[in-house]
């Protein structure tokens, strides 16, 4: 078999024809069709973002009415938050690379995987036809009784989101089962690389908390049909009720966001500092801890909304235990690169940039978890700067580098790694210059969702305005070259950044329709270099598969006991 | 920024403020220096351990238990250290002293009213004596809105059905903004108004005037704070009509018909929105008024209406 990959049949070249994609059952191809998905859905969300920061340019009407900007940030909001952010990760690159880090064919259902993406479409298109139509406004919170005085509407939209939920139930089942069932001999849960891991616990969250939003949309529905009081006080339901559902779901959610991130990271820092991941097990571990801890702490999203003080007592003491472990995690990425070989190719400058912008998400949330000092910034700009520096700082760099990461697998073509330098560049300058003033003009008083605001505030709404601009020609750049790539690009190797794990040790590039000939014998840790110093006698690019999958490891038998991969 | 404010903050105005603040630069100067350890060790990391030799693989280091100790027993003190003491603010926050003027404060969308217990009503300006706690007790007629002062460092949701309350100190006469920090429509961005806190003296004289007879348009002036948010007085357009010149001239209505607009059609349009819908506008008037506004209120508004030009 040629290793060259010249020529040879793969994934993408094997079946032609749109029908062959539709209705394809590779868990790839899915991957790839939920790649190209969401990816119109950050599209249309950074367009709308970019409109309402021109909007808020100069106080005063700039080039939309207010009606017009209250719809425009939360449409921005539902589709970042439901259609790209929470699926991103899981579903692009867990479903490209998961099953093949396992050493595995497909998932354990693969017609389910298929289904939860039409689901997901499905539902995409009933929460945004929803909010156009119904022209929703007033933020992804939807609290009511604002969000049932302005019509029907909120109802479509929720029952969207769970549908959307739904296929994330799915995609998370399906994933559970197939780390529990597909993994190659060898490979034990001490070797797992830390992106399953996170996947893993992510896909926990998932399954258990979209339920929740689901009884929502139910609760809603009764009390609109039969004019029960749940919500509305007009009825005499309860309007902050709706507030503990809401964050019931939505921040066990926050994780769903932000644990795929930790899972790509971890896999970067190790395969550019060719070195085990520091912590491995309290990095592995935390992460299912958080998964379920995260369910204990919603009302920390409430502190100024009524609920009692002591509720907020508990919430704000055991969002502090969770954040610890977190802040360790960073602590851990760093001491990877410690007596490491570190080398600076542009996934791992997303790695590296995710240390700085997360961090800071990070530290300020921690502000916001201090009850007096939560009562000033709670629903200012301050806010909006911390979860754009979790979420966009957090997953969508992580997302970025994981995407570097895989795209030469997935396409089997590299991209120009200069222009990828320089746009790495760009939206790191350009995200900070957007997000940090907005921590200083929230903690001045500018409250969020504003259209309009006083002028002290002009100064920082223009630096971020501008901010806006050089995030978007960075990521437009980005765009730009990966697309100009699978048309010009160079072809990819087998295993250009030397990475350890199954689809870059065992695979071709791009992999072949079936993964791998044969299941694949593990040997070694993910992180384990030590372990495969062969494979790096001729340089970084590895150029070798270990083996195709025959079974036959080239690897002599290291007796590698459970610990050398700790 | 004003005299005690910061390039973070904004003045610190109230008694409790200044509190609040200790515990901002507290954990903004631990994260801070964390945040710059964890960065220098990162870069230096970076530089020093750069790859030279791309054949070179580095064999695992032995991971330190005291380091990883450290790592989560200094964190786990510093953040109960700033746990228990936001704590201790937050009661402070939550505790108003027995001896506090009261006031109600009911917020509609989009306008503040705030009633004075001698009876005075005010919209835009909320006055307040300096040196006294003041108790806000909050209400609200239609959806969720939220009360913040910054300078106060106060905020606290407004619900209806339910009361909540919140409460200051100002320590020193001046103007401060008032926001609506929960997204309540199309306006919401602008249900602003002021807290004007003035010597003890000035407010009882303030007091006084206010429950005094006030010429009927200079009331009207007062209750127009509710309506500003759909109708300026300048003659531009907003949600609704202007008001400017409206009196006495020749409506064209939605169903084609025209009325002139005179007190009587002034007082019904804003008792009963819903009667004649003029040309040009959606029905999407509040129909409440007839029932919040007294027919003094009412009065006083058409007679404001009446001085526009
Ligand atoms: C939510 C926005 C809103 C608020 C608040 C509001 N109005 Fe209106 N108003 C409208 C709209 C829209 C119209 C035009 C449609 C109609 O005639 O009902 C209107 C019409 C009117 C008219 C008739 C104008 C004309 O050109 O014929 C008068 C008078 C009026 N409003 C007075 C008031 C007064 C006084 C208040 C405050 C007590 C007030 N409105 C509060 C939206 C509002
Ligand atoms: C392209 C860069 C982006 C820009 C310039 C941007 C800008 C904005 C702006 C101006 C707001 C309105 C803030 C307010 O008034 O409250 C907003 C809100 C929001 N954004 Fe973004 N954003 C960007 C990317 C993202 C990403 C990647 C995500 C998530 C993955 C995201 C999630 C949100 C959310 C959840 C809100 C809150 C809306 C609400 O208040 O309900 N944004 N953004
Ligand atoms: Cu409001
Ligand atoms: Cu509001």
């Amino acid at each position: 078999m040629s290793h060259s990959a010249n020529g040879m049949v793969n994934y993408l070249n094997h079946d032609k024809g749109i029908k062959s994609w539709l209705f394809t059952l590779d868990h790839k191809r899915i991957g790839i069709m939920y790649l190209v998905a969401v990816s119109l859905a950050f599209l249309a969300g950074g367009i709308l973002a970019l409109l309402v920061r021109i909007e808020l340019l100069a106080p005063g009407e700039t080039i939309m009415s207010a009606d017009a900007y209250n719809q425009s940030f939360t449409l921005h909001a539902v589709l970042m938050i439901f259609a790209f952010i929470i699926p991103a990760i899981p579903a692009v690159m867990g479903n490209f690379a998961l099953p093949i880090q396992l050493g595995a064919k497909d998932v354990a259902f693969p017609r389910l995987n298929l289904a939860s993406f039409y689901i997901y479409l499905i539902g995409a298109a009933i929460a945004m036809s929803a909010l156009i139509v119904g022209r929703i406004d007033g933020g992804w919170t939807f609290y009511t009784p604002y969000s049932t005085s302005i019509g029907d509407g909120i109802l479509f939209v929720t029952a969207g989101v769970f549908v959307m939920g739904f296929s994330s139930i799915l995609t998370g089942l399906n994933f559970i089962v197939t780390v529990h069932k597909m993994r190659a001999p060898g490979l034990t849960w001490n070797r797992l690389p830390l992106f399953i891991w996170s996947i893993y616990a992510t896909s926990i969250v998932q399954v258990l908390a979209t339920p929740v939003i689901g009884i929502t949309v139910l609760l809603l529905f009764l009390e609109k049909a039969f004019q029960i009081g749940i919500f509305d006080p007009a009825l005499g339901g309860d309007p902050v009720l709706f507030q503990h559902f809401f964050w019931f779901y939505s921040h066990p959610a926050v994780y769903i966001m932000i644990l795929p991130a930790f899972g790509v990271v971890s896999d970067l820092m190790g395969t550019f500092s060719r070195h085990q991941v520091s912590g491995y097990k309290f990095v592995a571990l935390s992460s299912v801890a958080i998964a379920f801890l995260g369910f204990l702490v919603w009302g920390h999203h409430m502190f100024v909304s009524g609920q009692s003080a002591v509720s907020s007592v508990v919430f704000s003491l055991i969002t502090y235990l969770i954040g610890i472990p977190t802040g360790v995690k960073v602590i851990n990425w760093v001491q990877t690169m410690y007596k490491g070989s570190v080398q600076f190719k542009s996934p791992m400058l997303y790695a590296i940039m995710f240390l700085f912008t997360f961090s800071i998400g990070g530290f300020t949330g921690i502000m916001l978890g201090v009850l007096a000092i939560d009562i000033h910034l709670h629903d200012t700009y301050f806010v909006v700067a911390h979860f754009h520096y979790v979420m966009m700082g957090g997953n969508v760099i992580a997302a970025l580098g994981g995407l570097h990461y895989w795209w030469p697998k997935m396409t089997g073509k590299l991209y120009n790694e200069t222009q990828a330098k320089i746009a790495a560049f760009l939206v790191f300058f350009g995200f900070n210059l957007t997000f940090f003033p907005q921590f200083i003009m929230g903690a001045q008083g500018m409250p969020r969702r504003y259209y309009d605001y006083l002028p002290q505030y002009e100064g920082y709404h223009q630096l971020s305005t501008y901010g806006s601009w050089v995030l978007g020609v960075g990521l437009f750049l980005i765009a730009y070259y990966l697309l100009v790539s699978v048309f010009k690009g160079k072809k990819a190797g087998l295993n250009p950044w030397g990475a350890l794990t199954l689809e870059w040790t065992h695979t071709t590039t791009p992999p072949d329709h079936h993964n791998f000939l044969e299941t694949p014998v593990v040997t070694r840790g993910a992180y384990d270099f030590h372990l495969a110093r062969h494979l790096f006698e001729h340089g970084g690019e590895v150029t070798e598969l270990e083996g195709m999958g025959d079974g036959a490891s080239t690897l002599p038998e290291t007796p590698a006991t459970e610990d050398a991969t700790v | 920024m004003g005299d005690n404010g910061s390039v973070w903050l904004p003045d610190a105005m109230s008694t409790l403020a200044g509190e609040v603040d200790a515990l901002f630069w507290f954990v903004f100067w631990a994260s801070t220096i964390i945040f710059a350890m964890v960065i220098v060790a990162k870069v230096y990391f970076m530089v020093k351990f750069r790859r030279t030799d791309e054949t070179y693989v580095p064999e695992p280091v032995e991971e330190s238990k005291v380091l990883e100790a450290v790592w989560i027993v200094l964190p786990t003190i510093l953040t109960l250290i700033v746990f228990t003491w936001g704590f201790e603010v937050f009661v402070k926050l939550n505790t108003a002293p027995p001896d506090s003027y009261e006031i109600s404060v009911r917020a509609q969308q989009w306008s503040w009213e705030f009633q004075y217990q001698e009876g005075a009503v005010s919209y835009t300006e909320m006055y307040v004596p300096v040196g006294r706690p003041v108790k806000l007790v909050m209400n609200s007629s239609d959806v969720l809105h939220s009360f913040f002062v910054p300078d106060f460092r106060i905020k606290h949701d407004v619900i209806p059905n339910r009361y909540t309350s919140v409460w200051f100190e100002a320590t020193q006469a001046g103007e401060y903004d008032i926001y609506c920090t929960e997204y309540c429509g199309t306006q919401h961005s602008g249900m602003m108004a002021k807290v004007v806190a003035v010597p003890q003296d000035e407010f009882n004289k303030w007091i006084a005037e206010q429950s005094q007879d006030l010429p009927p348009a200079e009331l009207g002036l007062q209750v127009y704070a509710q309506c500003q948010a759909c109708h300026s007085v300048d003659g531009s357009a907003g949600i609704g009509p202007t008001l400017a010149g409206l009196y006495g001239t020749t409506r064209p209505l939605a169903d084609g018909s025209t009325v002139v607009a005179d007190e009587d059609y002034l007082l019904e349009s804003i008792v009963n929105p819903m009667a004649k819908i003029a040309e040009g506008y959606q029905p999407v008037m509040p129909a409440m008024f007839s029932s919040t506004l007294s027919p003094k209120q009412l009065d006083g508004l058409v007679a404001y209406i009446k001085t526009l030009e």
